[in-house]
């Protein structure tokens, strides 16, 4: 286990007891209102102030950590499904379908992801649920590809054609031996999706296209905090750190992982 | 070698109207339409006048129609006119395209630079407090959220201190300075963006270096150039230094769709009149012509960007090009 694996699991943990525990760390209520105790700077009472609405930051942040995580997560495992299905099936069978498979991968790779995501939550609509499945149905390609590479290697190996020969059917083949040992690059690749997935979601609520209020996300509490920046700091310098801390944490989970998996590294370290 | 850049290019074709077509049909399939948010706004509007509009903006028509028509455009190079304005869409891009270029070529100057001394620095003295200290830095770049560290950099800067404009190219007054005054005011609006941009990106390119660097340290023609008698700085920085940065081209290839087509996130928090904020008006007013021909020219730019790169590292590695 080296560091960077180690800063970023303590980061991650961190931020996810905070999602999980979030009714017992605060007594507020995160849509209740308060007018008369409108941006409020921290205190013990609001312990890290309040918005315009006066509703308690802090409240708010421990649900949006919820909201945030989560769609980083799902739009992770939904591009993962789609990519390890197709970069399994590309890579095994080769030939016509691998072709046609690739091809594909091509293009969507070469239409700019960003904008495609902007284009599609403009057309869909910002719910949180079209932001997980659209981040999530155009992020899959890398991992497709890391997918496809393993797999062509893998299939040479003597325990595949040790299962060929018993006579497994080619999907057991892949489910039962091909996958399990495929698939630790992705699993790196998956704690970097996180923290890609956060970031655009955060950068789609700065545009008023995320997760839309009353609902909290990191991203939204920061842009709603973006108009009073010069009198109420607190309600842009916490969600704003609140997406570093856990980007950073995932990055440095994947970056720690990636090392870890890659034995030429380990060997240097140990 | 000719053949293989002719292979590529026929594969263009393909390519080309794969996108186009699936970029058309997200367009078209998705529940909102321009002209239906235009009525949105006009009470009295009959369905009689929405089928009137669809028919004037040619939305009428069957989908493959609709298709083709744009298709045979398009081989003239002619993308149409936008909803909005009325205006050629090609010139509207070609409006905006300064801007972006200019703010682009800078940041990547500087990433690549800087990128190139972190990496190649950390690469020599690995494991050292200076490698950590390095890594640490970029991570950090590589981790925040670039609209907030934009948000924070122009309170200070441009609120708290008063020394940069916070957004925008250009002051108010611009039309009446001097050459001068007009390169400082430009260059003076640019330092938040640049920043903001090329810190986001350091990681990437210094990483790369460093692994690359590692990588060649290790080669046996450098133990063979130590063994030799070379100071450590020759060998470091006249064998080792030429090889470990080859790949970089590659990169460099691969950066050449960000370079044109911008970001609209970072455009759209400095108000900076560029591709990437064109790009953000289209979408958000569906202004389909114009996402058409901005997601064109982006797919175009990154299937070339692709392609010099393959082609320029084959020029200078000759162990790739044989092969």
């Amino acid at each position: 286990m080296n560091k960077m694996i180690l800063t970023g699991l303590t980061i991650i943990c961190l931020l996810v007891m905070m999602a999980v525990f979030a009714p017992f760390l605060s007594k507020y209520d995160y849509k209740e209102q308060n007018i008369l105790e409108r941006l409020q700077p921290p205190s013990a009472k609001h312990l890290m102030g309040t918005d315009e609405y006066g509703r308690d930051v802090f409240t708010r942040m421990l649900y949006g950590a919820r909201i945030s995580m989560s769609v980083g997560l799902i739009a992770v495992l939904i591009s993962a499904f789609i990519g390890i299905i197709l970069g399994a099936i590309s890579g095994y069978f080769g030939g016509v379908i691998d072709n046609i498979i690739m091809r594909f991968v091509d293009i969507v790779l070469t239409i700019p992801t960003l904008f495609l995501i902007l284009m599609l939550v403009v057309f869909l609509g910002p719910s949180i649920f079209n932001i997980m499945f659209i981040i999530g149905l155009t992020s899959w390609t890398d991992i497709a590809r890391i997918m496809r590479a393993e797999v062509m290697k893998l299939k040479k190996a003597e325990f595949v054609d040790a299962a060929r020969l018993i006579g497994l059917r080619n999907r057991n083949i892949i489910i039962k031996h091909i996958l399990p040992n495929a698939l630790s690059p992705v699993f790196v690749y998956m704690t970097f999706g996180i923290s890609g997935a956060i970031l655009i979601e955060s950068g789609l609520s700065f545009l008023g296209l995320g997760v839309q209020p009353p609902e909290p996300s990191w991203g939204n509490i920061l842009t709603a905090g973006k108009d009073y920046i010069h009198s109420a700091w607190w309600m842009v310098a916490y969600p704003g750190l609140a997406i570093f801390l856990s980007v950073f944490g995932f990055n440095m989970l994947g970056e720690g992982l990636r090392d870890y998996l890659n034995p030429k590294i380990r060997k240097e370290n140990l | 070698m000719k053949n293989y850049i002719f292979k590529r290019i026929i594969l263009l074709i393909p390519m080309l109207i794969g996108i186009t077509l699936i970029t058309f049909i997200i367009i078209h399939l998705t529940p909102g339409e321009f002209t239906k948010i235009n009525m949105q706004m006009d009470t009295r509007a009959s369905p009689d006048s929405l089928a009137r509009l669809r028919q004037l903006y040619g939305l009428d028509k069957p989908l493959h129609v609709q298709y083709f028509e744009w298709l045979k455009r398009f081989i003239k190079l002619d993308f149409g006119e936008s909803f909005i304005d009325n205006r050629p869409v090609m010139d509207k891009i070609l409006e905006r395209l300064p801007a972006t270029l200019l703010l682009n070529i800078i940041s990547l100057f500087l990433i690549f630079s800087f990128g190139i001394i972190i990496g190649v620095t950390s690469a020599v003295r690995r494991n050292s407090f200076y490698d950590r200290l390095m890594m640490i830095f970029t991570f950090i770049g590589y981790s925040m959220p670039a609209f907030w560290l934009a948000l924070i950099l122009m309170l200070f800067f441009g609120v708290k201190l008063e020394l940069l404009p916070i957004s925008g190219m250009k002051s108010i007054d611009f039309e009446e300075m001097n050459f001068f005054e007009k390169i400082f005011d430009i260059l003076s609006h640019l330092i938040l963006p640049v920043f903001v941009t090329s810190f986001g990106g350091l990681a990437y390119i210094s990483r790369y270096v460093k692994s690359s660097m590692v990588d060649t340290l290790s080669q046996q023609y450098i133990k063979a150039a130590y063994a030799k008698g070379l100071p450590e700085k020759k060998v470091i920085y006249r064998c080792a230094l030429k090889n470990s940065l080859l790949p970089l081209i590659t990169l460099l290839g691969l950066s050449l769709p960000g370079l044109i087509g911008g970001s609209f996130i970072f455009e759209t928090i400095f108000a900076w009149p560029g591709m990437g904020r064109l790009a953000y008006e289209a979408a958000m007013s569906f202004d389909y012509p114009v996402i058409m021909g901005v997601v064109t020219i982006a797919a175009f730019l990154t299937i070339l960007g692709n392609l010099i790169a393959d082609v320029l590292y084959a020029v200078v590695d000759p162990r790739i090009r044989y092969k």
